[in-house]
């Protein structure tokens, strides 16, 4: 089990590269992870369909090119605007009814809804995955000196810090945000100023959805676009928003980062334990600190 | 109630005895046992099973006035999933005879079933050469292809085309170490150089750490000791990096033509591996590959084709000697040289592996192909002594005697 | 909600001679395969059902314990007795550690250490070679009960397992319906009320987190005995999301609702088998149709009308899941 372990530190350059590689994949992880934490921090709902949810993202964007001839770019627009529509319906039709149960019910509901929509995905485009290529204005590298970078990983990285900052702008600093996080402490009281609660929580829904989804279409180019895309990644998000803390925007784009980060570490020295090192870490904080990094605990 | 269930025992031991050479059960049933939803479902799955229907109904639907049927089942890449069933299907619906099996994990224990109730399996799926090596049974023929063939074909055409020193990206499970380890056997014995390797968990969505690992070593090839949705990542990334421009080139060693399909040629091409089948290869294979295009809507893979010959070929020798016991089925299907479509002059070794050629391919680049399924350029032709050959002495108990 | 313990034993008396006779109408490996997943849910039913803490670990503890009898039976040749207590074992073992680590933590924190848990085991489990990574450990030999009762019978084993199971279901009932049982179920419904009444609420808790994992355990030696196979899949978190979708649809915190759960998804899996993928999908459909419509679960919904009108709220919620306050839209 250890007769792997790289002791042999790699040259500098080498070790950059991989900490770059590491800190694109925490973007990624950051991007997905957001909407789950939006959905958690101003709905308490843990919603497990998140995954599937980022494959629709994905199948969306495939869809949209291959049946209507749409790109990368509109697609980056269209496919969370269509997923949203979908997570509004799915939080009209279901979710409303569980709000005042306990969390896990959420957890549980949403559990057998991404069963759902894996299994038909599964059952109508089987499993190997369709082909998405690059938009030919990403394509190529870029020479760095210590490495050729993607230029579609660069943009990854960029797209995901530029998410990030405008959703934690908005929920932290915007009037809207206030609103949003006034309803999760006292939603009658908020009812009772003239706000639509109701609308404004299943629009937030819908949002988180879209953030899914827009992961998924970022994804489609580099991973498959595969039904199983989303129960793959699902647990490490969670645990990335569970160490973020889990109602905490911020929390879980640091944390996002910086497993990403960690785990590109260890596949340098430990790459047998790159899957399994995120829940050591999950496990420790919860120990430690349950509320995790930047999180209350509820 | 001991005592009435050893009576029963003894009176079932004594007409199970006196049970002479004759078919059983007056059918003649197949079981085709495979990945019907997850990642090996295109290149098996329900076409294996259409596979196996044209098999019976080429063959006339009926050996000897008994009729032949066929049921089918998911395994889910599962091995308790997959003895389960087996163990059902042996004991309770009268399957005569498991078919196809992808997923080497299931096959060992399909086979240990299969073996313990004398039953056949006709394994066209799985790859693991453990199956006529250390687990091998008296009862199971390993048709298609085995991770021998592959490292023979793949690592040593590879290397003796210039390919000398190697990197290693492999699955961390048992089967990747397995492929890792064969195929690094060759290349060394052909006088190539492993440089290194990288163990990646099993399911890694991302391998661009692994990708520069793989660049940094310098190594002209890189071996992709991985199968299914880990080998299609790492294929359309390494294209990502730019690895075949940068002068390296991907050896994969488990590769099948629904994974090139999943990939398309702008990410895959240049890639070299080694298949028994393709469906382009001559007219034989392309009238075949015609009826079950027409039937199923995609080109059949070398596991498909494979379970056509099994069948056919079973049935054969069901008819020859009258009797679906598995000892002797198999002992007649040792007996007798296969030519088919597929298959020339393929003759079944003691320890159960059906030695064949097999063919080095490389994909078509985008500009070459004209159209879908249009992937391969074939290579060379791996004679099947050569193909086979064990880098070793068999350690299978049939031969070791 | 919970039955009186005679009424449980009244039933069980009743069930008793149709399980003697199953074997001769139905596949007797099915009916195994049901049994072990009964008891599996059973215990998993006891911590949520009567502490109120979700587990999503617990495939760790059916698992470990499937490869340790697999493992002593199959490599050092122990009679399967062994085999069962080491794995029954070797799981309250793992069953403490995992408790003292989570037992603090209640809800969802509670439920996501024990998922971090359990993947680490799975990563153990994968890398470390006796368990044989994705073949697993497999022809694992069933022996002689006893030196006596050969068990490669398909019927002994079958009345092997009946019996097994119906001890552990046995201690489960005694338990919830001895003074120790009324002591939890008194830290369930009011925790700092006893507390001050001078309980531990802690250490009650943990005692029931490692009975529910030995008990799990022993379905996972049952489970290794019967296929003669132990793998990766017993320890994998969707197991665990199977034992408790099988809790939920039988109903949580009744008797044998795990037991109907069991039964019924087991069932489900076999027949709908050359279904493919659709079985997930009316997996999940189950899994979204008990939550909305059905969260007391098949027993639960049958106990409703079996017991006495008493005066229940047309909303009354189920069992209350710890740690959680219920929020009011």
């Amino acid at each position: 089990m250890f007769d792997w372990i790289h002791l042999s530190i790699p040259p500098a350059p080498a070790l950059f590269a991989q900490l770059l590689v590491g800190l694109i994949n925490g973007a990624f992880y950051a991007l997905l992870s957001l909407g789950l934490a939006v959905i958690f921090g101003l709905l308490n709902i843990i919603n497990f369909a998140h995954g599937a949810q980022y494959m629709l993202g994905a199948f969306c964007a495939w869809f949209l090119l291959n049946a209507l001839g749409l790109g990368y770019w509109p697609a980056l627009v269209l496919a969370p605007l269509i997923v949203g529509v979908v997570g509004i319906a799915i939080e009209r039709l279901l979710l409303r009814h569980i709000y005042r149960l306990d969390p896990l019910y959420g957890l549980l509901l949403t559990f057998g809804l991404a069963l759902i929509i894996e299994g038909i995905f599964r059952q109508q485009y089987g499993s190997s995955g369709q082909p998405y290529a690059i938009p030919p204005e990403l394509r190529g590298a870029r020479n760095l000196g210590f490495m050729f970078l993607p230029n579609y990983r660069a943009w990854v990285i960029l797209t995901s810090l530029a998410v990030c900052l405008a959703t934690w702008f908005t929920i932290e600093r915007t009037r809207l945000g206030a609103y949003l996080r006034a309803a999760t402490e006292n939603p009658v009281l908020v009812q009772a100023f003239g706000i639509n609660v109701p609308r404004m929580i299943t629009l937030t829904y819908g949002a988180g959805v879209a953030l899914a989804a827009l992961a998924g279409v970022m994804a489609a180019p580099i991973y498959q676009v595969s039904p199983l895309m989303g129960s793959n990644i699902i647990i490490v998000v969670f645990a990335v928003v569970v160490i973020g803390g889990m109602g905490s925007i911020s929390g879980a784009i640091v944390s996002g980062f910086t497993l990403g980060l960690v785990e590109g570490l260890t596949k340098v020295f430990y790459p047998e334990a790159s899957n399994t090192v995120i829940f050591v870490i999950m496990a420790l904080v919860l120990l430690v600190k349950p509320a995790g990094f930047f999180g209350q605990v509820r | 109630m001991r005592l009435a269930t050893l009576f029963c025992f003894g009176v079932a031991a004594a007409v199970a005895t006196s049970a002479s050479a004759e078919i059983s059960g007056d059918v003649v049933k197949l079981g085709v046992l495979n990945d019907m939803s997850s990642l090996y479902a295109d290149l098996s799955g329900a076409g294996s099973v259409e596979a196996a229907r044209m098999a019976i109904a080429d063959f006339g639907g009926s050996v000897n006035g008994k009729k032949i049927e066929l049921i089918s089942a998911d395994h889910q890449n599962k091995p308790d999933v997959g003895s389960a069933i087996a163990t059902q299907w042996f004991d309770n619906d009268g399957v005569d005879a498991i078919v196809d099996v992808p997923t080497s994990s299931v096959a060992l224990a399909v086979q240990q079933i299969a073996r313990t109730k004398g039953k056949l399996f006709l394994i066209s799926g799985a790859a693991a050469s453990d199956l006529t090596g250390k687990a091998c049974s008296p009862t199971s023929v390993h048709w298609t292809y085995d991770t021998v063939a592959l490292a023979n074909g793949t690592g040593g055409a590879v290397v003796k085309a210039g390919g000398d020193t190697w990197f290693f990206i492999t699955a961390d499970y048992a089967f990747g170490h397995a492929l890792e380890r064969d195929t690094a056997r060759v290349v060394e014995a052909n006088g190539g150089k492993v440089l290194g390797k990288v163990r990646a968990p099993l399911n890694t969505a991302d391998f661009s750490s692994f990708l520069l690992q793989a660049q940094g070593s310098k190594a002209k090839i890189i071996g992709l000791a991985n199968a299914g949705g880990d080998t299609i990542n790492s294929i359309k990334q390494a294209g990502e990096f730019g690895i075949v421009e940068g002068g390296q080139k991907l050896a994969g060693l488990l590769v099948f033509i629904t994974d090139i399909h999943s990939l398309g040629l702008q990410a895959a091409h240049g890639l070299q591996l080694t298949e028994a089948f393709y469906w382009d290869q001559n007219d034989a294979t392309r009238a075949w590959s015609k009826r079950f295009f027409d039937k199923i809507g995609r080109e059949p893979s070398m596991v498909q084709a494979g379970v056509y010959g099994a069948v056919t070929h079973y049935l054969n020798a069901i008819k020859a000697t009258n009797s679906d016991d598995g000892l002797t089925v198999v002992k007649q299907m040792k007996a007798t040289p296969i030519n088919d479509f597929m298959t020339k002059n393929g003759k079944i070794r003691e320890d159960g592996t059906l030695v064949r050629d097999m063919y080095l391919f490389e994909v078509k680049a985008p500009a070459e192909s004209k159209g879908p399924w249009d992937y391969y350029k074939q290579i060379a032709v791996i004679s099947g002594e050569d193909a086979f050959k064990l880098p070793g002495p068999n350690e299978c108990p049939l031969v070791k005697g | 909600m919970a039955q009186s313990g005679r009424s449980a034993w009244i039933i069980t008396v009743v069930l008793l001679p149709c399980a003697l006779a199953a074997p001769f109408v139905l596949y007797p490996v099915f009916l195994m395969e049901a049994l072990c997943f009964a008891l599996f849910a059973c215990a998993f039913n006891l911590l949520i059902g009567y502490v109120g803490l979700l587990s999503f670990g617990h495939a760790a503890f059916f698992g470990c314990a499937a490869y340790i009898t697999a493992h002593t039976v199959k490599v050092w040749g122990l009679p399967p007795e062994f085999g069962i207590l080491a794995g029954v074992g070797v799981a309250a073992l793992l069953g403490a550690v995992f408790g003292w680590l989570g037992i603090r933590r209640q809800g969802i924190y509670f439920a996501m250490i024990t998922l971090a848990l359990a993947q680490m085991v799975y990563f153990v489990a994968l890398q470390v070679p006796f368990t044989g990574g994705e073949d697993g450990i497999q022809a694992v030999p069933r022996g002689r009960l006893l030196g006596v009762f050969g068990l490669d019978n398909t019927l002994t084993m079958y009345y092997f397992v009946l019996a097994v199971f119906l001890i552990g279901f046995g201690v489960i009932v005694r338990t919830i319906n001895s003074p120790f049982g009324q002591v939890i179920k008194a830290i369930r419904e009011n925790e700092p009320r006893a507390t001050s009444l001078g309980y531990h609420a802690d250490h009650y808790k943990l005692v029931v987190f490692i009975l529910s994992a030995g008990l799990s355990g022993l379905a996972g030696s049952l489970k290794s005995l019967v296929f003669q196979l132990a793998s990766l899949t017993d320890v994998e978190w969707t197991m665990s999301g199977w034992v408790v979708l099988m809790t939920l649809v039988g109903g949580l915190g009744t008797v044998f609702g795990p037991v109907v759960g069991a039964f019924f998804l087991v069932a489900m899996q076999h027949y709908l088998a050359q279904l493919g993928s659709w079985v997930t999908v009316v997996q999940g459909i189950i899994f979204v149709f008990c939550v909305l419509l059905f969260r007391r679960g098949i027993v639960g919904l049958i106990a409703s009308y079996a017991e006495p009108r008493r005066e229940v709220p047309a909303g009354e919620k189920p069992p209350e899941l710890a740690g959680a306050a219920a929020r009011e839209t």
